[in-house]
């Protein structure tokens, strides 16, 4: 068995996983339902959101060097990485011309994607989680397993032995009010003392110059508001032509998200502390990550990837993410847009399998604020694995296998062949107590089907019908 | 680095994708046609759904009821901005009353008293820009009298927002305020005290951000 099937396994044998799961699931897609009440008002702003998305990704080029232009002339540092060596090398050496030892970090799934904190770990810097959920995973050495709520797999009773084990100062509770507020007391102390603030940006606004952050702790604006440097990381896809594209965008993203109405802040910077301000950080560093985005960029079919806001509402409603959680995905991102994803940047021969963790339901296309086809995306990620002839996707054809191509060879060849298809089908009924009892994998945990005794082809030639 | 810029724009540039599928409507999001008092009671009912205070009050007697309110709740201080929109009025409420919480006010910049800043602070106002009534939402412009992070480190924000600054959404206040032309700083959207569901997806108040959202709504 493989890792990955290992894992799997292990997520659907503990009952802990499943209920947290479930219980957080249910929860995340009723209050989206309820938000959404309109469902017309709902498909128009999909729509909508879909558009400018699209029409962002259009323009991609001209907007990112618009919103680098703008950035500049506000005062905010732009810098390009191609690879994510290179982002974390960026990162790295601003720490050290402020000679910062401490990072502190609001919620940045794309400095998760750098694995930033264990490269600054390794060299002296002392990276700190501030968004809640990630505070909690980063004390037990654990990734997120939700990219809107990372510690999900948790419940409080395992939340409060966490903290008794690293906080033993602290009075132990179960209490998720008392929890909060203990986090709050020891994280205080970081905001004030942090040197370098990091983030990540929801959405850059390509003509005002400006960096949007969405969310509810106010961990985000600590970040990027009290130390003296703040540096907001984002893949290059995330720009948007204009301001007035920016509420429709977040009209959907946050009750797709969590079903609220809006979240508590919505933090817009353009621009470093000005002279005669009296707080702010003095210098603010825009990093652009590509990292295998120009190259899904070329293909006008998966470019659709790119349209993601990171809403998180494709897991939420995903049959196969409610049951084993994110971490079997072994991915930054989980769930649907995941494993459409991560198998583009990371290549097919590696993650080949995610696109098959789905059963192609179709409720992740259905709920996308951004009408990603997802389901259509993750067929074509499955045929990206085992065509012939390798296309554009990193390690494409790397999981054709010999044995399957003839089978489906034979099959296509049976199919197209009226008379040989005949003469199988009708072996296939005659010879039926001949099929095999044991079909690979198939059987682990079924009975092998058995073809009945005459096809319905027959039964129809028999009751009269004819052919045609 | 700049070798990275070259390289991925041009790599952009090279492949135009097709056309998009789905052009984005022309037509803008429907502006809500609210009068005065549907947006005083959307934006009221909304940000008390988060549980924030909002208090309707006269423009004359708000600061009267902010006195009585920070000698109620025990304040001990109150930061403010003395050459801000509302400081001249504060102070004429407080005059000499020594129940009242002690004024305080900084012209440095917040280096020079973070540690104050953070721990000793017990409540701080401000004004607000304006409102948004359909999310109940005060939009900041933090300026050089009231800095940023008046309304973020604090345990307490009070807010006072003049009911005519209230917007029916989002998008109209960017359309009518010309946002497009440029923006300060920081811009800020708030509705509500600072929260979190990242334990069970429970609501629990008051994590980084101030614990309690308190508005003043002029009228």
């Amino acid at each position: 068995m493989s890792d990955f099937h290992r894992g799997v396994d292990n997520a659907l044998k503990d009952p802990q996983i499943r209920k947290n799961f479930r219980h957080a699931m249910d929860g995340l897609m009723a209050k989206r339902k309820v938000a959404f009440a309109d469902t017309r008002a709902l498909e128009q702003l999909r729509r909508l959101s879909a558009g400018i998305r699209s029409n962002a990704l259009y323009h991609l080029p001209e907007l990112l060097q618009q919103l680098e232009d703008n950035c500049l002339r506000n005062g905010i540092q732009v810098h390009w990485a191609e690879s994510i060596a290179e982002a974390n090398g960026i990162v790295l050496e601003i720490m050290r011309r402020h000679r910062a030892k401490q990072l502190i970090k609001g919620k940045s799934m794309v400095s998760e994607e750098m694995g930033l904190n264990a490269f600054l770990e390794a060299r002296g810097i002392e990276c700190l989680e501030a968004d809640l959920g990630e505070f909690i995973i980063q004390l037990v050495g654990e990734p997120p397993s939700h990219i809107i709520a990372p510690a999900i797999h948790k419940n409080r009773q395992q939340v409060a032995r966490i903290f008794k084990q690293k906080f033993p100062d602290i009075p132990y509770t179960e209490d998720i009010d008392e929890l909060t507020r203990n986090a709050r007391g020891i994280l205080r102390d970081k905001f004030y003392q942090a040197p370098v603030g990091l983030s990540g940006v929801n959405f850059a606004v390509a003509e005002t110059g400006t960096l949007c952050l969405v969310e509810n702790e106010g961990n985000g604006r600590m970040c990027t508001t009290i130390p003296p440097v703040h540096i907001a990381v984002t893949g290059i896809e995330k720009v948007v032509a204009r301001m007035s594209e920016i509420p429709p965008l977040l009209e959907v993203l946050v009750p797709s998200a969590t079903g609220q109405p809006i979240t508590t802040y919505f933090n817009m910077i353009s621009s470093p502390r000005k002279p005669g301000e009296k707080d702010g950080p003095r210098e603010v560093h825009l990093l652009l990550l590509d990292n295998g985005r120009s190259r899904i960029y070329q293909d006008p079919e998966l470019i659709a990837t790119l349209r993601c806001i990171r809403c998180g509402a494709c897991m939420n409603h995903c049959p196969i993410y409610v049951r084993i959680g994110g971490h079997p995905y072994t991915t930054t991102i989980p769930g649907p847009i995941g494993s459409v994803l991560e198998p583009q940047k990371l290549g097919l021969d590696k993650l080949g399998i995610l696109p098959t963790l789905s059963t192609l339901c179709g409720a992740c296309g259905e709920v996308c604020p951004v009408r990603i086809p997802l389901p259509k995306l993750l067929n074509r990620l499955r045929y990206e694995g085992v065509r012939e002839q390798p296309g554009g996707t990193p390690g494409s054809g790397a999981l054709r296998s010999r044995r399957d191509a003839l089978v489906w060879k034979l099959w296509s060849s049976i199919h197209s062949r009226p008379a040989f298809y005949r003469f199988v089908s009708k072996a296939a009924t005659r010879l039926r107590r001949l099929t095999p009892g044991r079909l690979g994998p198939w059987t682990r945990a079924r009975t092998a089907p058995r073809p009945a005794a005459r096809s319905l082809h027959e039964l129809a030639r028999q009751q009269g019908f004819d052919h045609e | 680095m700049s070798n990275a810029r070259t390289t991925i724009l041009s790599r952009l540039t090279s492949t135009r994708p097709d056309l998009p599928q789905e052009q984005p409507v022309q037509s803008e999001q429907e502006i809500p046609a609210w009068d005065l008092d549907q947006r005083i009671e959307k934006f009221s009912s909304r940000l008390r759904s988060v549980r924030a205070d909002v208090i309707v009050a006269e423009h004359e007697i708000w600061p009267e009821k902010l006195a009585t309110l920070a000698r109620q709740r025990g304040f001990e201080n109150l930061l403010y901005a003395p050459h801000g929109p509302l400081g001249g009025q504060i102070e004429k409420a407080w005059g000499d009353n020594p129940s009242l919480p002690r004024l305080i006010s900084h012209q440095k910049e917040i280096e020079a008293w973070k540690e104050e800043l953070f721990f000793q602070i017990d409540a701080a106002i401000t004004s607000t820009r304006a409102g948004i009534a359909e999310t109940g939402s005060l939009v900041l412009w933090p300026t050089v009298d009231e800095p940023r992070s008046y309304s973020l480190v604090p345990p307490v924000h009070i807010a006072v927002l003049d009911a005519k600054d209230l917007y029916a959404s989002f998008a109209e206040l960017i359309k009518i305020e010309g946002w497009r032309r440029g923006l300060p700083s920081n811009a800020l959207l708030i509705s509500g005290p600072s929260k979190t569901a990242d334990i069970e997806q429970t609501l629990a108040y008051g994590v980084h951000g101030p614990i309690e959202l308190i508005v003043f709504l002029l009228r």
